[in-house]
């Protein structure tokens, strides 16, 4: 079975975030990137893929050079090879062009990418891609398993969750519950030493157009003090949220 | 042209948030000087969706819809959009919209924003306001597509009611084997449950609680409140709670009426994922929670004194205010 799975380059959780150019771009300024979460539940299941059923994982991502480190991250967690397509991730459509092409040349029978990116939240690249290769396609997905042809999948649901069955080739939108966060591994020093000879190779991209783009971003109004009411006096709290916020 | 926009339903009835983009494309389409087309699929009473503005429904009934299937609905959407002329597709942010919008997206050829919070800043440019970094921000987006996609955000808009009525017109898509290459095996939702997505309110507990035997109060807090339940990541990752109650960055995103976090410190994923929500409630025993920031009310309290005085003081207010 050959696995692709697709990693975004994303601000790390707890970055706080900031812009810069008129608020038009994203200030990158003393901000570190990480593997996408959703991106390395994905992985994370790839790798079990890979140690029980002799499974091969390529990882690929769209960006410039300055990403690579996230990609050598994945090899040292164990990763066989890595892709980069060499463009700017301009938007969800243009980003799942580029993964189709990738996937349609490489021949995989599964992939993987997280359910959307933490930075521009755009939760599309999965299915567009998907739709792209005309590839079967499970979202939120948070079980998986693969006999021979067919995949059985499960999928978080709006208050429950839902099983389904598929053949391959599929496209995964992933998400925490494929693996546990304790699943999750921290490269060792042989990964890394390993990664560095990994192949890593570099495709330009196709030539496409981005559909959207991010024009201006703004940051939410700054918030005004909390009102604290007294342990003893939780009356207070019921009667403030019912009669000023209305919540109630 | 109009405006398209898909209504879902369950059980036959149509959900709060197909009322919602309703009312989101009724306003577009009076933005457009155009008229408010919805597609329902096995649906509810049509006339409810023309109390918020849609001037036509075309009605899908066809019992191999009645389990969701991301790619047949996907395709049932697109040949509605395709009927209509329609410029302009609207979808909720529900699991299944999420789903299938991006493949509906693809077979229109069409510009798709997620997470959209109001309607647009201009029509041409096309530009509309989206939240970004999981709520640490807000971006303009341009679509620049000939046909739109947009997926507006759980809560943002708002129903805004309308007298006008809706005309229903039966709508027969045709489907084909290659719609179905996902089979739906068993569905688990507890139906005796409002859902996070769904929620006007969730109370939501932290690692404060000290361990999954102290979650009955959270549980009670939420019945008087009608509310759903929520819990913080250390929470799920320990297994105290189902992954599927887990809110935050990596969790479920919240954008409820009310959140009521008890014993949550607030870090900064944790607020990412809820700052949407419009008034937000919190309980903890330490002043320097970061929560406290983030909030609108707080206690600083022992939430196993408060929270049991909270829910007997609840009961009384339901009781006077049924």
């Amino acid at each position: 079975m050959k696995i692709l799975v697709c990693i975004s380059h994303v601000p790390d959780t707890t970055s706080k975030i900031n812009f810069t150019d008129g608020d038009t771009k994203f200030d990158t300024n003393g901000v570190q990137f990480v593997i996408n979460p959703n991106d390395e539940f994905g992985l994370t299941r790839a790798m079990w893929f890979k140690e029980k059923q002799g499974a091969s994982v390529d990882v690929v991502n769209v960006g410039g050079a300055e990403t690579e480190p996230t990609l050598r991250k994945a090899l040292a967690i164990g990763a066989d090879n890595a892709i980069r397509v060499n463009a700017e991730a301009t938007d969800g459509f243009f980003v799942a062009k580029q993964l189709a092409k990738v996937a349609q040349d490489g021949g995989y029978d599964l992939v993987i990418a997280g359910r959307e990116s933490i930075d521009y939240n755009g939760g599309m690249v999965p299915g567009m891609l998907a739709a792209l290769i005309e590839a079967n396609f499970i979202n939120t997905c948070i079980g998986l398993e693969i006999e021979g042809d067919t995949a059985t999948a499960i999928r978080e649901i709006d208050g429950g969750k839902e099983t389904s069955t598929a053949k391959l080739p599929l496209v995964i939108g992933g998400q925490k519950g494929l693996v546990e966060e304790s699943d999750l591994r921290i490269p060792n020093m042989r990964g890394i030493m390993m990664a560095r000879k990994k192949p890593l190779s570099v495709v330009e991209p196709v030539d496409t157009t981005a559909e959207t783009k991010a024009v201006q971003f703004e940051k939410p109004a700054p918030k005004g003090d909390v009102k604290l009411v007294s342990p003893d006096n939780v009356q207070e709290l019921i009667d403030l949220l019912h009669n000023e916020a209305k919540a109630i | 042209m109009s405006v398209l926009v898909y209504t879902e339903s369950e059980g036959g009835k149509f959900k709060k948030g197909a009322f919602e983009v309703a009312s989101y494309a009724k306003g577009i389409a009076d933005m457009l000087g155009t008229s408010v087309t919805a597609v329902s699929v096995n649906g509810g009473d049509s006339n409810e969706l023309g109390a918020y503005g849609v001037d036509k429904v075309l009605e899908v009934k066809n019992d191999k819809l009645n389990t969701f299937n991301a790619k047949a609905y996907a395709d049932v959407v697109k040949q509605a959009a395709e009927k209509e002329g329609a410029k302009v597709v609207i979808v909720s942010s529900s699991a299944d919209s999420k789903f299938m919008a991006p493949l509906l997206a693809v077979h229109l050829n069409a510009g798709y924003a997620t997470n959209v919070v109001a309607l647009p800043q201009s029509a041409s440019p096309f530009t509309v306001k989206r939240t970004a970094f999981t709520n640490k921000a807000f971006n303009i987006t341009e679509i620049s597509t000939d046909i739109k996609v947009i997926g507006l955000s759980n809560n943002a808009f708002g129903l805004k009611e309308n007298s006008g009525a809706a005309s229903a017109e039966a709508f027969e898509p045709s489907l084909s084997d290659a719609d179905f290459g996902v089979n739906v095996t068993s569905v688990d939702k507890a139906t005796d449950k409002v859902s996070i997505a769904d929620a006007d309110i969730v109370v939501s507990g932290g690692r404060g609680l000290k361990g999954p035997e102290n979650w009955g109060m959270i549980e009670d807090l939420a019945e008087v409140l009608g509310a759903a339940t929520a819990c913080s990541k250390p929470v799920s990752d320990m297994g105290w709670r189902p992954h599927g109650e887990h809110v935050g960055q990596t969790g479920k995103p919240v954008a409820t009426n009310l959140y009521i976090a008890i014993g949550v410190s607030g870090a900064i994923q944790h607020l990412a994922g809820i700052n949407a929500s419009k008034v937000k409630v919190v309980i903890n025993n330490d002043p320097e929670a970061p929560f406290f920031k983030a909030a609108d009310y707080g206690i600083v309290g022992d939430a196993f004194e408060v929270v049991p005085k909270l829910i007997e003081k609840l009961k009384e207010f339901k009781a006077n205010n049924a």
